[in-house]
């Protein structure tokens, strides 16, 4: 399924008939649209470059009446399964989680904590008004009708920069779908600032033209400074549960506990969820693609479309990791040289090149560009989200598949209230076994969560190929690990491999496997040593209930032998029996290393000798970030400085 | 620590056992052991009694006195350790409760014992005891410990062998004709000590050992005491205490031979090696008890060849039975003994083994008539 992202990459229109063929031989899902106009068929209809030979006879001018451009709204109106439309409940899904990703983005790019505001109302029994306001930039109001109004229109395709969105699909098709199934067209309130007036419109997609059709435009008052308010109505079902709205909210808090979202759902009570933390994410940098990441098309494209006059201004201006003297050697193993000029260039020419660049030994591409969440985000994220007992954390050092830099990211949360989950029991009761349920493994790509398709997902992998019996985690071979545990991945990328237009899994790179599989292992280590230790203190805490139990029994036995100072015998006992079981004392740390902490004293009581740790409150997840935190057993005060650590030695 | 004070001075401790110890003297051992546990917790050590090892790889023979001797070797038993903990605890409960018995001039059976330690700890379920089977190693563990014997901490196992014949003596006061007790014969109580029972009176000249109370009723029934001028004892099995005791006693203080006819098979000839050397597991009793003249008449395995017996007494050797053969060959009581190494090495060729029942397939009488007093005769076919 790779194939589609080679496709999304260089993303012309070339690689959209690609993208067609395969439509074509996938089911017609929805096509029943009872709104949207209908787009004549082109199964019978050969399509220029299509290349397959059909047996009816038809002549070349008969076949030519027929050949017209597909204009991509028809396409993925027709298509709409590959955006994330398949059926009711995703769609509403799908168009909450779009909506949200560029909010989250345009509030970043601006440096604004985002909030984010979602309401989903009910408006008939199989109709649903979705409105996603942030508080934004806002949108430039002669922009408004291209953003939402026309499909692949956007900033963020023709750059390679880390961010949620990719291709300028996404809202514009929840708005197409919305407007498909219901005829309401998209309602879009935007405002740049508090000095500018807020713009309302409405817009419906010509989708044979990819083009906004303005069906309202005028200014409006609204009680928020700056941000846009988007509402779709669409045809949706709503449910609680796995891969729901809410799912996808909570999942999008951990990942983004930068932003404060409120969810008002159609049934029940708000969900708010505060941030975590008042720092935006790094800022990430746009960057040139790397040779080793494009295509010989690609390539070709871009010699047209350079600036560049001379061959080796265009190979390091447009190029990561190019040097002049890279581009010097490189244009003499092609048989040319870098005063070359550009659009002088022949395709067999240009072929050689890509094959030389191909066949050099470059740098890899510079990664500055990647914003990873960072393990202390990760684990208040997974502190605000998951109520667990121990979390761990890691963010692995940048790594780079097809010219393309990465960086993976791991969380994990064990313990506490999983598996005490409801779900879960109710898991187990149908399986009649008292095994403990299996891992929930959450997925991100660039801080979205991915809801679907998990078992094709490289994540959903790399967790199935670790060896979690190592850490003292039950697994059955070819399965999730069992036990209270949830597994957090996050790729941080400048082109995140979907498998799909829909973003729902991430494709199956070894690059990206084995990143993957380093960072579940650096985790699942910590918790491994946390478990024995824990095992360990629970034995020892076992022990010194046995020999608390036998004390006063040894005390009455002996005593009634001979006569001593019964009160000092019992008491140098109890000390000792203190001593002995020491790790029964044991606190741990957040990597599951064992926080020291002074020995009891052989003044202690009597009455409190003998405490079996009882389980704390849960903290507010800040506290446990400051010094003074009552409780240590999440203390990241120096993951970051780790973390950046890491960077450097590697 | 008793024990490890007596370490040092093995020599010293035979004179001193053998001297007749008052419960004063073993209630001194017990507070001395309740002490240096006291002394260890005191020193914010873990406490600990030292225990001689009671088994194979702790004894020795000794070829002078041919006895089977305990050596040196000691488990440490501590309290603070998760797997020896309950064990010590209740050490200590048994300690208290012998100190009990001694202080009031009562003994109990080591059953008796058990319910005596027993009881809910407080707080808890737990029970101080689950099983006879818990306590009774711990009286033997506090025996070794403290040097001393399960008489001397007033504890007696329950009564166990029988003998009769021409023999009067006197037990706790009461005198005793064994050639007039009835068809059950006497019943030897556990403990057996010359403040027990004395000998007033005794016609026979050797003493007859057998297996168990089966064969002893044949002979008894037959009257084998009456015709050859003995005593006819059984011990139910490997003989207890009470049962070795009496017989080192006869054997040392009227002079009387023993003579032993067990089964032919590895369990008969580890109760020849108990009575006639001790016990592994009771070594430290082995100078009291162990009768080092004691000869091995029967049944000898190649007593089948000899006597002519039919196929039907056979009974095969199991996989276990080899091996328990094997092992008491290597015995260093057994390993220079070349007529035992034949014994041996002849029933697991023969891969049989046979009952001393089996003499009785021939005719009833054939055992105490014929076999019995053609053994007793032929000093040849005695197993030394």
């Amino acid at each position: 399924m790779t194939e589609q992202n080679l496709v999304e990459k260089s993303g012309t229109a070339s690689q959209l008939s690609l993208g067609f063929n395969q439509g074509l031989s996938a089911p017609a899902i929805g096509s029943n649209s009872s709104v949207g106009k209908k787009i004549a068929s082109t199964k019978s209809k050969p399509v220029e470059g299509n290349g397959k030979k059909m047996r009816t006879r038809a002549t070349a001018e008969s076949m030519a009446k027929q050949q017209r451009e597909i204009s991509v709204s028809e396409f993925f109106a027709k298509n709409r399964h590959l955006l994330g439309f398949d059926n009711k409940r995703k769609a509403l899904l799908t168009t909450v989680k779009e909506a949200v990703d560029n909010s989250l983005d345009a509030c970043e790019e601006a440096g604004i904590l985002p909030e984010i505001e979602i309401w989903v109302k009910q408006t008939d029994s199989d109709r649903f008004s979705v409105r996603i306001r942030d508080n934004g930039p806002g949108i430039v109001k002669n922009q408004i009708p291209n953003v939402f109004g026309k499909l692949l229109y956007g900033s963020k395709f023709h750059r390679l920069k880390m961010s949620r969105g990719q291709q300028g699909i996404g809202i514009s098709a929840a708005g197409m779908y919305g407007l498909i199934t219901t005829g309401k067209p998209i309602r879009i309130v935007s405002r740049t600032s508090s000095r500018a007036a807020a713009h309302l419109y409405k817009l419906a997609i010509d989708t044979k033209k990819n083009r906004p059709d303005i069906i309202k435009d005028e200014t409006i008052e609204v009680d928020f400074a700056h941000g846009t308010e988007v509402t779709i109505e669409l045809v949706a079902s709503y449910n609680k549960g796995r891969q729901s709205v809410d799912e996808y909210i909570e999942l999008t808090a951990i990942a983004n506990p930068h932003a404060t979202f409120v969810f008002h759902p159609p049934v029940g009570s708000t969900l708010n969820l505060p941030r975590g933390i008042e720092e935006l994410p790094e800022e990430t940098k746009e960057i040139k693609p790397h040779p080793y990441g494009i295509e010989l098309g690609t390539m070709m494209k871009m010699v047209k479309e350079t600036s560049a006059k001379k061959l080796g201004a265009f190979l390091t201006s447009e190029f990561s990791q190019v040097s002049l003297t890279v581009a010097k050697s490189v244009c003499h193993k092609a048989g040319v040289t870098s005063a070359t000029w550009v659009n002088g260039l022949t395709p067999p020419v240009v072929e050689k090149l890509y094959k030389v660049l191909q066949e050099t030994k470059l740098r890899a591409p510079s990664t500055n560009c990647l914003s990873p969440m960072g393990a202390e985000a990760i684990l208040t994220g997974l502190l605000k989200g998951i109520k667990a007992e121990f979390y761990t954390a890691s963010t692995r050092p940048p790594s780079v598949y097809r010219g393309n830099p990465f960086q993976i990211e791991v969380g994990l949360a064990y313990g506490g209230d999983l598996g005490r989950d409801k779900h879960d029991e109710d898991h187990n009761e149908q399986n009649g076994k008292h095994e403990p349920a299996q891992a929930r493994v959450i997925r991100f790509a660039n801080r979205v969560p991915l809801l679907y398709q998990q078992s094709s997902c490289c994540t959903f992998k790399s967790v199935l190929e670790t060896r979690w019996t190592n850490y003292t985690i039950p697994q059955s071979s070819g399965a999730l690990p069992r036990g209270p545990l949830v597994i957090l991945v996050h790729m941080a990328s400048v082109w995140v491999p979907f498998i799909s237009e829909g973003k729902e899994a991430i494709a199956d790179y070894d690059e990206i496997r084995k990143e993957i599989k380093l960072g579940i292992s650096e985790c699942a280590r910590r918790l491994g040593t946390l478990l024995k230790r824990k095992k360990k203190k629970s034995d020892f805490t076992k022990r010194r209930d046995v020999f608390t139990r036998y004390i006063d029994e040894v005390v009455e036995a002996t005593r009634s032998i001979t006569t001593f100072n019964k009160e000092d015998f019992r008491k140098s006992l109890i000390v000792l029996s203190q001593n002995y079981t020491a790790a029964a004392d044991m606190e741990f740390d957040e990597h599951g290393r064992v926080v020291k902490k002074a020995k009891p004293g052989n003044d202690l009581g009597l009455e409190n000798t003998v405490v079996v740790n009882r389980d704390e409150e849960t903290p507010p997840s800040q506290a446990l970030f400051e010094d003074d935190a009552p409780n240590k057993k999440v203390k990241s005060k120096t993951t970051k400085a780790k973390k950046r650590k890491r960077k450097r030695t590697s | 620590m008793a024990r490890s004070a007596s370490k040092t001075t093995q020599s010293s401790k035979k004179t001193k056992r053998d001297n007749k110890r008052s419960g004063a003297h073993t209630k001194a051992q017990l507070e001395k052991l309740a002490l240096s546990i006291v002394k260890m917790a005191e020193r914010e050590q873990d406490p600990a009694i030292a225990i001689p090892t009671r088994s194979l790889s702790n004894v020795s023979y000794n070829e002078k006195t041919r006895h089977v001797e305990m050596g040196d070797n000691k488990q440490s038993r501590n309290f603070f350790n998760y797997g020896q903990a309950k064990r010590f605890m209740q050490t200590m409960l048994v300690g208290s409760k012998c100190k009990d018995l001694i202080e009031m001039g009562k003994t109990a059976s080591i059953r008796q014992i058990y319910y005596m330690s027993k009881h809910t700890i407080k707080g808890t379920k737990e029970k101080t005891f689950d099983d006879q089977s818990e306590s009774d190693p711990i009286i033997e563990d506090l025996e070794v410990a403290i040097d001393t014997l399960r008489e001397e901490l007033h504890v007696f196992a329950s009564n166990r062998g029988n003998l009769a014949g021409p023999i009067t003596l006197v037990d706790d006061g009461n005198t005793l004709d064994c050639s007039a007790m009835g068809s059950a014969g006497y019943a030897v109580p556990s403990i057996c000590e010359p403040d027990m029972i004395q000998f007033k009176k005794c016609k026979a000249k050797f003493i007859l050992h057998v297996e168990k109370d089966t064969v002893w009723r044949r002979f008894h029934e037959d009257r084998f005491w009456q015709t050859h001028d003995c005593i006819i004892s059984h011990g139910g099995g490997q003989p207890a205490r009470g049962m070795r005791r009496l017989l080192r006693r006869m054997h040392e203080e009227l002079k009387l031979p023993v003579f032993v006819l067990l089964d032919n098979d590895p369990w008969g000839y580890y109760i020849y090696s108990v009575i006639k050397h001790g016990s592994i597991n009771l070594a430290y009793e082995s100078r009291r008890m162990a009768v080092p003249d004691a000869k091995f008449i029967g049944v000898s395995s190649f007593d089948y060849d000899r006597c002519g017996m039919s196929d039907d007494v056979k009974i095969e050797l199991d996989a276990n039975d080899v091996k328990r053969a094997k092992q008491i060959a290597n015995y260093a009581w057994f390993a220079n003994k070349r007529p035992w190494q034949k014994e041996i090495k002849k029933m697991i060729s023969n891969g049989f083994k046979m009952e001393v029942e089996a003499m009785i397939s021939k005719n009833l009488s054939y055992l105490t008539e014929e076999y019995v007093p053609m053994k007793l005769k032929d000093k040849k076919q005695w197993l030394d």
